[in-house]
């Protein structure tokens, strides 16, 4: 449980993250293999930084780099009870006073041992659905029980990502969830992540996963049930007009930084709000979250199921209860 | 943060001590309780334990409490093992007239929570407050009707007899 886990490989107590040579962009391109994304990402920064700036840009993307990479490194052990405990009221202030949340069903999580969490993802980068599941979470089955949630490695790169892994998050990879399924614990994962988060506010309802079946694949090899999480509400929490993507194209992050979307909201304080790497503050939107039974995947279609087959099925599940919750509401905000 | 509600039960005191000493009975008269379950082989008295929950605002709160005191007919009370810090207690004393007053103690918080903690404490303090005492009244309502019931049940076999 105390290992540290860099790309599917481990060592104890957190080395550093390589001693290989090179310059400091390569090394970092090895030694986030557990985090791919960031690390294609960072590759093609350096190469854009090289091409156009030359060594300078490439040293400064680098030594940001160095830095990323210590804090994408997941260990398990980070996550402190605690710490967790702590901040519940803090939590359920939020929770309660600004996003009225209200969370259904968490009976219908299994009372103990490892199971896989699927959500849909809204509300932008401040993510309301995950603080209000988070702390229902922990309050129902208490801090003492090991939950995880896995999260874009941009966001544990960020200033809060201390303190966010404190709270059990860890950067969204295969391997870490492996890790932390295997260590016995619940994991919350949003297989949507950046795509869904940003969706249209009129898109709110409407559970969109972009193809991504990483979960099914991730379900069956630990074996653990799926226990899908359906939220409604984060979409309010600021207007969001649209993923970005044709931007991201137009600007040439999506090559040069591997940043596929590159959302456009109105929130407030920035009024046009593009990328939300600043956050925002949301509105207080009513957050409702529904946890449905769980799914044995292996039971229901088999061995060798046809992953296609069981990503239709959850997601349709998903979407009826979305369907659902989102027909209560009778206005925007007060849900 | 502490509350305390209590009321007088038109029943005799082994009447309301039965009732609160049945762990299944707390999720038909305490308002909130969404979980009042026994953990452990001991399913009242002192040592026993139960998991339980109550919905405060946008969460379900509490965890494993243990009974820490238990004197027959008189107290009950019990601390939290995990979870929020809390305590609660009942007393129960003779009123006269066949009556007992019922006395519900409840103390909560969360330690090391500091400012934050106790803004949530104070608003907290309302909705916990008023399901507690709404709890006093379905007990007493419960107990009463048990009383009636008991009572009925006893001039039907006084009747019965030649």
């Amino acid at each position: 449980m105390g290992d540290t886990v860099k790309g599917g490989s481990r060592t104890n107590g957190g080395a550093p993250a390589s001693n290989g040579g090179g310059g400091l962009p390569d090394r970092l391109a090895s030694a986030v293999g557990s985090a791919p994304a960031l690390g294609d990402a960072l590759g093609g920064a350096r190469r854009f930084a090289q091409g156009t700036a030359g060594g300078l840009a490439g040293k400064l993307l680098g030594g940001i780099g160095s830095r990323l990479a210590g804090r994408l490194e997941a260990n398990l052990d980070d996550r402190d009870p605690d710490f967790i405990r702590e901040r519940l009221p803090m939590s359920w202030l939020l929770s309660t006073l600004w996003f009225r949340g209200e969370v259904r069903n968490l009976a219908n999580i299994p009372e103990t041992g490892p199971v896989l969490m699927v959500g849909n993802h809204s509300g932008g980068n401040l993510t309301p659905d995950t603080i209000v599941f988070t702390l229902a979470f922990n309050a129902y089955f208490g801090v003492e029980r090991p939950f995880y949630q896995l999260a874009h490695n941009l966001v544990l790169a960020s200033p809060v990502g201390p303190y966010l892994r404190k709270f059990g998050t860890v950067s969204a990879s295969h391997e870490h969830a492996t890790e932390a399924l295997d260590a016995g614990a619940a994991v919350l994962v949003y297989p949507g992540g950046d795509w869904e988060v940003h969706r249209p506010s009129w898109e709110s309802a409407k559970v969109d996963f972009n193809g991504r079946k990483g979960f099914i694949r991730l379900a069956l090899g630990a074996g653990v049930p799926i226990v899908p999480v359906v939220s409604v509400g984060g979409q309010e929490t600021a207007l969001f007009l649209s993923h970005g993507s044709r931007l991201a194209q137009l600007l040439g992050v999506d090559k040069s930084l591997r940043l596929k979307v590159l959302p456009i909201s109105l929130a407030i304080p920035w009024g046009i709000n593009i990328g939300d790497f600043l956050g925002h503050l949301p509105l207080p939107a009513k957050i409702t979250v529904e946890v449905l039974p769980p799914i044995e995947i292996e039971k229901e279609f088999g061995a060798d199921p046809d992953p296609g087959e069981v990503y239709a099925y959850v997601t349709g599940v998903m979407q009826d209860a979305l369907d659902r919750l989102a027909a209560e509401r009778r206005f925007p905000l007060i849900g | 943060m502490r509350i305390r509600h209590s009321t007088t039960v038109n029943a005799p005191r082994e009447l309301v001590w039965d009732y609160i000493n049945e762990p299944d009975n707390y999720k038909d008269f305490m308002e909130g309780i969404t979980r009042w379950d026994v953990v452990g082989d001991l399913r009242s008295g002192l040592g026993a334990r139960y998991k339980m929950l109550i919905r405060v605002g946008s969460a379900e709160v509490g965890g494993l409490i243990e009974v820490v005191e238990f004197k027959q007919r008189c107290d009950m009370a019990w601390a939290s093992v995990t979870g929020v810090d809390q305590r609660g207690r009942w007393r129960l004393r003779d009123a006269g007239q066949g009556k007992t007053r019922v006395e519900f103690r409840y103390a909560y918080g969360v330690a090391g929570a500091g400012i934050l903690g106790l803004i949530s404490e104070r608003v907290a303090a309302p909705s916990l407050s008023g399901k507690l005492k709404q709890s006093l009244i379905s007990l007493k309502d419960q107990v009463e009707h048990e009383r009636l019931r008991q009572e009925a049940a006893l001039r039907r076999e006084a009747t019965s007899k030649p």
